[in-house]
């Protein structure tokens, strides 16, 4: 099996002194990673901006930019924040070695280096940056870029704030009837190239999808980070969909395959936006009656007979030529009041 | 001087873990070095740089203690960390010392290099 801890990597040595950087430099060479070598802070920052590298061994005391400024300024640049650093020094003071650490470090090792203390740290360091790395696409494979932003810049906390936003409800029509017609394989094929087209129309219009299941799925325009025409765009997004099912269903029925059809609700105004779960395993949520409002005219676009339906509220933000009609007060299971509900046009050219 | 100029079984690991060719060329890139860092230091003190004074002795002190040549080593951790604090005839005096040590260490490479 191969041994992680010990698989090449491509590391930077940065040290003025001649001496140091040859002698570690050919540590690590003999130990199969590949390396190269800066003379000074500034010099190394290049290369890691042009370059960057698995690891890096940096010195504390070197003309120009010293160690310490390296680590400031890879800790206030995003593409370098994540980039492991092992100090390198024989700095003089505990002082220095935690305020090194405080400076995002990963560990030290003074001078001169142990090299079986040398391979071990590098190995530990490098088995960290590997299983942080595949968290991270673990977390972009199974959270939506949105969401993963929000999480970095302000970190994981469960419960949620009040925002102005728009949600978004889509199912297929008649899935269950159509799904029994036809061999799980085919369903599957059908459901993820129905994913595609619909995440894409909702992520170009600037919205994200939160909830999947099975043929249906919840989108949000506003949170978690604002859009200022989140109605709009969740309006938009509704007609692409409609449009790109026209097409889809084009190419389907080129193949004598049924057309698929689909249902979308649009509902705008208050609603809370945050983590909900437990601290082990929790989802970006948005919750609300705003929210429920999308799910009840999205199941009323069956009775209506028109693929898309919305509130106003929703109504009242768009832009004039916006194809919409009233289709009157509609009263919704759960609802004390009846809703105003509007169709809107499919497509932006129809309108 | 109980300690030796340079303490074998510390070279000996270094030449054992990176290769002999190496360690001669690394004892080459030393005596390259070494004087240039011997001179900022003289530099520094004539001109009362306590900055540069401090990060010569430093790399003088790393290499040497590199090569385990430990006594050119603590003279030279001596002066890093004590220096600014010392006057300066002091420290000339200290300077001379490591120049004469230097100069032991240099030959004693040299002889290892040519083993």
């Amino acid at each position: 099996m191969n041994d992680l801890r010990h698989a090449p990597a491509r590391l930077l040595v940065v040290d003025d002194n001649k001496v140091n950087r040859l002698l570690l430099t050919r540590s690590l060479e003999m130990q199969g990673h590949s390396v190269s070598s800066a003379e000074n802070g500034r010099v190394a920052l290049e290369m890691l901006r042009r370059n960057p590298v698995d690891l890096v061994l940096l010195d504390m005391e070197m003309p120009e930019m010293d160690g310490f400024e390296v680590l400031e300024q890879m800790i206030n640049d995003p593409q370098l924040r994540d980039m492991p650093v092992i100090v390198t020094s024989s700095l003089e003071g505990i002082a220095n070695v935690v305020r090194c650490i405080e400076l995002g470090a990963e560990d030290y090792l003074a001078k001169p280096i142990n090299p079986v203390l040398l391979k071990a740290r590098i190995g530990a360091s490098l088995e960290k940056k590997r299983l942080r790395d595949q968290q991270k696409e673990m977390v972009r494979r199974f959270a939506a870029p949105e969401v993963v932003q929000d999480l970095q810049d302000s970190g994981f906390a469960l419960g949620g704030k009040r925002v102005d936003a728009t949600a978004l409800f889509c199912d297929i029509r008649n899935f269950t009837a159509l799904a029994e017609t036809q061999p799980p394989e085919e369903t599957i094929e059908l459901l993820n190239t129905y994913y595609a087209l619909m995440f894409d129309a909702v992520g170009s219009h600037g919205g994200m999808v939160t909830v999947m299941m099975g043929d249906g799925f919840m989108a949000v325009f506003g949170a978690p980070s604002p859009l200022s025409d989140h109605a709009q765009c969740a309006v938009q997004a509704a007609q692409e969909m409609v449009e790109l099912i026209e097409l889809f269903n084009h190419e389907r029925r080129a193949v004598d395959k049924p057309p698929i059809a689909i249902g979308v609700g649009v509902a705008s105004g208050e609603m809370v936006a945050g983590y909900a779960g437990t601290q082990e395993r929790a989802t970006f949520t948005c919750i609300g009656d705003t929210v429920n409002l999308a799910a009840r005219l999205e199941a009323h676009t069956k009775i209506a007979l028109r693929p898309i339906l919305t509130d106003g509220a929703t109504r009242a933000r768009l832009a004039a030529d916006t194809g919409v009609e009233a289709l009157g007060p509609i009263q919704f299971k759960g609802k004390a009041n009846a809703v105003e509900v509007f169709a809107v046009a499919g497509s932006m050219a129809s309108g | 001087m109980t300690t030796p100029t340079i303490d074998r079984a510390t070279y000996d690991t270094l030449a054992e873990a990176t290769g002999a060719e190496f360690a001669r060329e690394l004892i080459d890139t030393f005596l390259q070095e070494a004087p240039v860092m011997l001179d900022d230091l003289r530099q520094a003190l004539t001109s009362r740089d306590a900055n540069r004074f401090r990060r010569a002795a430093h790399s003088l002190k790393s290499n040497a203690n590199t090569f385990g040549a430990l006594a050119l080593g603590a003279m030279a951790r001596t002066l890093e960390i004590d220096g600014a604090a010392m006057a300066d005839d002091q420290k000339a005096q200290a300077v001379v010392a490591l120049d004469e040590e230097y100069a032991r260490v240099a030959m004693a490479l040299s002889g290892m290099r040519d083993e």
